[in-house]
């Protein structure tokens, strides 16, 4: 690694060896040690801090991506103000649960790998095609979420051969399959998931669309004591992501703090938060 | 054909240095020039696909006049070297002149190594910073040495003519519109001192603009852009002197 670059102050053979456009490929040729799946793992299951809930939901013209911001250690509150959904790349986003700290490493080499890819080619890959990269990557963590370090993110991300918002979720094997409408991960996501299928609808603005994951997730934190609500005290709000043809966004604090408030408003009112129709 | 027993080292760096600067000189040369809002490449490039041009990282650019296969592995190599750096500490730990560097440091051994072939390659890395001042440019010849340039660099076998002419038009704080029309009017003249023009089509433009609200500053102007850049009529291109269409800038 380094080092080798700096006894010659040449790049070594490696990097100038034609091969392939992957950076895992060449992390795995050049330095195995660097990739998380190649560490030898200790004895006995390892306790540490876990993201909980990450929703997705696709509208015409893009597909939202958003998460609480608690992680959590058994009954305790690890960080209050964790951030759980990252842009991938231009056009898609990750949203992550699970083992926080291996998650966000999964993430750093998955942007890297998209990253790379894109530079080296010069070109991006297709959704489908990204989807794929992060199941592989799944599947070499199998070792560790075995001792309860598991990562299951959730993908979402504008197809641009197919012009339509697309959401992947995954399981700990790195199995993957495609979600329709909306979809959930982690520990609130049964909870999340409910409260999506009384509210969705195909036809959702942009803006109902956020509404709706925000929705959910003061669900998911009202039933499960490891996701996080809104916290008006502290000024800590979801983070909430848009992704459409023009590309990945994030909803500036100003904009999710105002839906939040507004959702929490009505809660007041109606803590069990909109109905929908008996028939 | 018979071979001499001996040849002086002299000898055999002249030869070698001969050797890559014919190779680099059988490309078209390009230029490299810093504008108001950060970096712009330009060269004649009639290929979509193959560039000349490229992103190495956040804030760094590739620019090479020469063989193409040659510089072509030491940009996968440069964008490798970035990519594990960036991985193994932090992003703001990739740097050009770094980079520079190890390029510089990689064509040197291969220059001095008797067992390889010189490389007939010239390369530009460059990196823009948030302020004009932070702008870096270095040129990196075929033999290894490394040079700090400012304003304005050309490479490729007609580059000190470019250069010189460059060094007398460019300016600190020119708009892209601006910097884009010299370097057309640069790359437009042949060494005998006549003048051709080069369409829009057969221009390969990039720029790192430090303006850009992404972590990536790496951008390429192709199509309408470009033409706009370039004042709505081609054929006005090389004749421009006084390229006052600031409205052209996006």
């Amino acid at each position: 690694m380094e080092a080798n670059t700096r006894s010659t102050g040449r790049l070594p053979a490696a990097f100038l060896t034609p091969g392939s456009s992957s950076f895992i490929d060449f992390l795995a040729d050049h330095s195995p040690e660097l990739l998380p799946g190649n560490r030898r793992l200790p004895e006995g299951i390892v306790e540490a801090p876990h993201g909980t809930t990450i929703v997705a939901a696709t509208f015409p013209g893009g597909v939202v991506l958003a998460g609480d911001r608690r992680a959590t250690m058994g009954n305790m509150i690890a960080q209050r103000d964790i951030e759980k959904v990252f842009p991938a790349d231009e056009y898609s986003a990750v949203g992550i649960a699970g083992t926080a700290g291996l998650a966000v490493e999964m993430v750093k080499l998955f942007q890297l790998e998209l990253e790379h890819f894109e530079k080296v080619e010069g070109a991006t890959l297709s959704l489908e095609g990204k989807a794929n990269r992060l199941s592989t990557m799944i599947r070499s963590n199998l070792g560790m979420a075995m001792q309860g370090l598991a990562v299951v993110p959730l993908f979402a991300g504008w197809d641009e051969g197919k012009e339509k918002g697309r959401i992947f979720s995954y399981d700990v094997t790195g199995g993957r399959s495609e979600e329709h409408g909306y979809a959930a991960t982690g520990s609130g996501s049964i909870f999340a998931r409910g409260s999506m299928k009384k509210l969705y609808r195909g036809d959702l603005t942009e803006q109902q669309a956020t509404t709706l994951v925000v929705q959910a997730l003061y669900d998911a934190a009202d039933d499960d004591s490891a996701t996080g609500g809104p916290d008006l005290a502290r000024r800590i709000f979801p983070i909430v992501t848009v992704i459409t043809d023009e590309g990945f966004r994030r909803l500036t604090e100003e904009e999710s703090s105002e839906l939040a408030r507004s959702i929490t408003e009505r809660r007041l009112e109606q803590p069990d938060g909109p109905r929908a129709a008996l028939l | 054909m018979s071979t001499p027993f001996y040849v002086s080292p002299q000898q055999a760096m002249a030869d070698r240095a001969e050797y890559a600067r014919k190779g680099i000189a059988r490309g078209r040369s390009l230029v490299v020039l810093q504008y108001a809002d950060g970096i712009v490449f330009v060269g004649e490039n009639p290929s979509r696909a193959l560039h000349k041009f490229s992103e190495i990282y956040d804030r760094i650019g590739f620019a090479a006049a020469g063989k193409y296969n040659e510089y072509e592995n030491l940009r996968i190599g440069g964008v490798r070297y970035a990519d594990l750096r960036g991985y193994t500490y932090d992003r703001d730990d990739v740097t050009a002149r770094g980079l520079a560097n190890v390029y510089a440091q990689t064509l040197g051994t291969i220059f001095s190594s008797a067992g390889e072939k010189p490389y007939e390659v010239e390369l530009v890395v460059a990196e823009v910073g948030a302020e004009p001042e932070g702008d870096q440019i270095y040129r990196l010849p075929h033999d290894g040495s490394i040079v700090d340039e400012h304003g304005s660099v050309a490479v490729g076998g007609n580059a000190e003519q470019i250069s010189s002419f460059l060094d007398q038009r460019h300016r600190d704080g020119m708009s892209l519109a601006e910097a884009l029309k010299l370097a057309v009017q640069a790359l437009s003249r042949d060494t005998n001192g006549t003048e051709r023009e080069i369409p829009a089509e057969r221009l390969e433009v990039a720029v790192l603009d430090r303006t850009r609200p992404q972590q990536r500053k790496f951008k390429r102007i192709v199509g309408r852009q470009l033409v706009r850049l370039l004042g709505a009529d081609d054929a006005a291109v090389a004749k421009t002197d006084d390229p006052s269409d600031e409205a052209a800038e996006e």
